[in-house]
């Protein structure tokens, strides 16, 4: 089955990952620098989740897709989870690095609003009685947002903030060393199969929850039937 | 052309009427006015906090008559007549937020005039203020209106329009504070980006959402 080959993966992946983090030479900042190994890839994830949500929503907007409606459906609590663990990993960071848990900079002001829109995006689908209207909304919604992705990722060079600047995506190639470069490149590899891996599962389990849904209404008209012509 | 003035007419009047631009309005007053007996009323911190504190209370004003902006529509079967009219759906919406803006965002604008007097703005002060608000209060109409399109009709939608409102209206805030405050021309630019954006995208996606409330 095609989802068991992408666990197994994603877990050697991910184990291989692990294995390498323990080795990069130790930096300025101590044991304490490799938070970002798990940091730095779940924000990246986290944008490109919401990108992925966007973009489905998109796809389910206009062509009224249906398989395109289940994915951002999917992808919405997804999401919030590897934003929620990108917030934390960064406050544990912040505070032996910079001594403070939070601080209201560019950065982490969009990152949160990022968090909020995805429990925008949750809410309302839930809140709707009516499945196709709560989908509708929900897909609305995602593509109002879509301009706090642009904001988060370049708000650290627009504004001076006490938020790492840029080292990697930059126009002159990335100046973070290469021996931290290769174990963060597999674990954003990593955090991606990892992303793709739960987001299949959900689809899947979200159109067997339909199949029975569906399942469960006919047998509960063909019941009516019955005992409408045997009564 | 009459089919859009009668609509635009007819949102005004209703927003007057049953009290939701009052309401707002009063809210605005009172918030500014308590300013002062929450932080102290030294004049030079008034001075730095009332403009940034006018831009949240004016933000919090528009979102008290958000909810029943598509939802009174709804409940009483106009909404089926603005989608099914032989205007665009697209002139009905925008009919429906600039009808929010006149009838709420203009007379915040104004109204902060009378924050700039509480908080002894100096006359760059006040035309900064004025002018912000000016800037970001439609864009803010255009996303509120499209977000009580997309809540209506659903229970506790007061909630739910507050936290989907909420986080869009961050770099109104953000922007349109910085610019009251006088941070420079680059707040004002972005702020008039940002409003100018949400204007666009809320010119598509609201009537999307109006016509899913009526499927």
């Amino acid at each position: 089955m095609p989802w068991t080959a992408v666990a197994t993966a994603v877990l050697f992946v991910i184990g291989l990952a692990l294995s390498l983090q323990t080795s990069p030479a130790d930096y300025q900042q101590g044991e304490a620098v490799r938070i970002m190994y798990i940091h730095v890839p779940a924000a990246w994830i986290a944008m490109a989740a919401y990108a992925v949500m966007a973009g489905a929503s998109l796809v389910a907007l206009v062509w009224r897709h249906t398989l395109a409606d289940v994915a951002a459906e999917v992808t919405a609590p997804l999401g919030a989870v590897f934003t929620a663990i990108a917030l934390t990993t960064g406050m544990l960071w912040g505070k032996p690095m910079w001594g403070t848990y939070w601080v209201w900079d560019a950065r982490l002001t969009s990152v949160l609003v990022l968090f909020f829109l995805y429990l925008g995006a949750i809410a309302i689908r839930e809140a709707h009685e009516d499945r196709a209207r709560g989908g509708r909304a929900a897909q609305i919604l995602a593509l109002l947002g879509v301009v706090n992705l642009p904001i988060i990722k370049f708000s650290v060079d627009w504004w001076n903030t006490l938020h790492q600047g840029e080292s990697i995506f930059r126009a002159s190639g990335p100046t973070i060393a290469a021996s931290m470069l290769w174990p963060l490149g597999i674990m954003a590899l990593a955090y991606t199969l990892l992303f793709a891996m739960l987001m299949m599962l959900r689809i899947r389990t979200m159109i067997f929850r339909q199949q029975v849904r569906a399942a469960s209404a006919r047998r509960a008209s063909t019941s009516e039937l019955h005992e409408a012509a045997h009564a | 052309m009459n089919a859009f003035r009668a609509i635009l007419a007819r949102e005004i009047t209703l927003s007057i009427a049953t009290g939701g631009a009052g309401l707002s309005l009063t809210f605005f007053v009172l918030t500014i006015a308590l300013l002062p007996l929450a932080v102290g009323s030294e004049p030079d911190m008034l001075r730095r906090l009332g403009p940034g504190f006018a831009w949240l209370a004016a933000l919090l004003a528009q979102l008290l008559t958000l909810e029943r902006l598509v939802q009174a529509d709804l409940e009483d079967g106009s909404l089926d007549l603005l989608v099914g009219a032989a205007l665009p759906l697209e002139l009905g919406f925008v009919a429906k937020t600039l009808a929010h803006w006149l009838s709420v965002g203009l007379p915040l604008t104004v109204l902060s005039l009378f924050a700039a007097l509480l908080d002894d703005l100096d006359g760059p002060g006040t035309l900064r203020l004025v002018l912000s608000l000016l800037i970001g209060l439609p864009g803010l109409s255009a996303i509120g209106g499209t977000i009580s399109a997309l809540t209506a009709g659903v229970r506790r939608g007061s909630l739910l329009v507050a936290l989907l409102a909420l986080p869009l209206a961050v770099p109104f805030l953000i922007f349109g504070s910085g610019a009251a405050s006088g941070r420079g021309l680059g707040s004002f630019l972005f702020l008039g980006a940002i409003s100018v954006f949400s204007l666009s995208i809320s010119l598509l996606l609201g009537p999307s959402a109006l016509r899913s409330q009526i499927e």
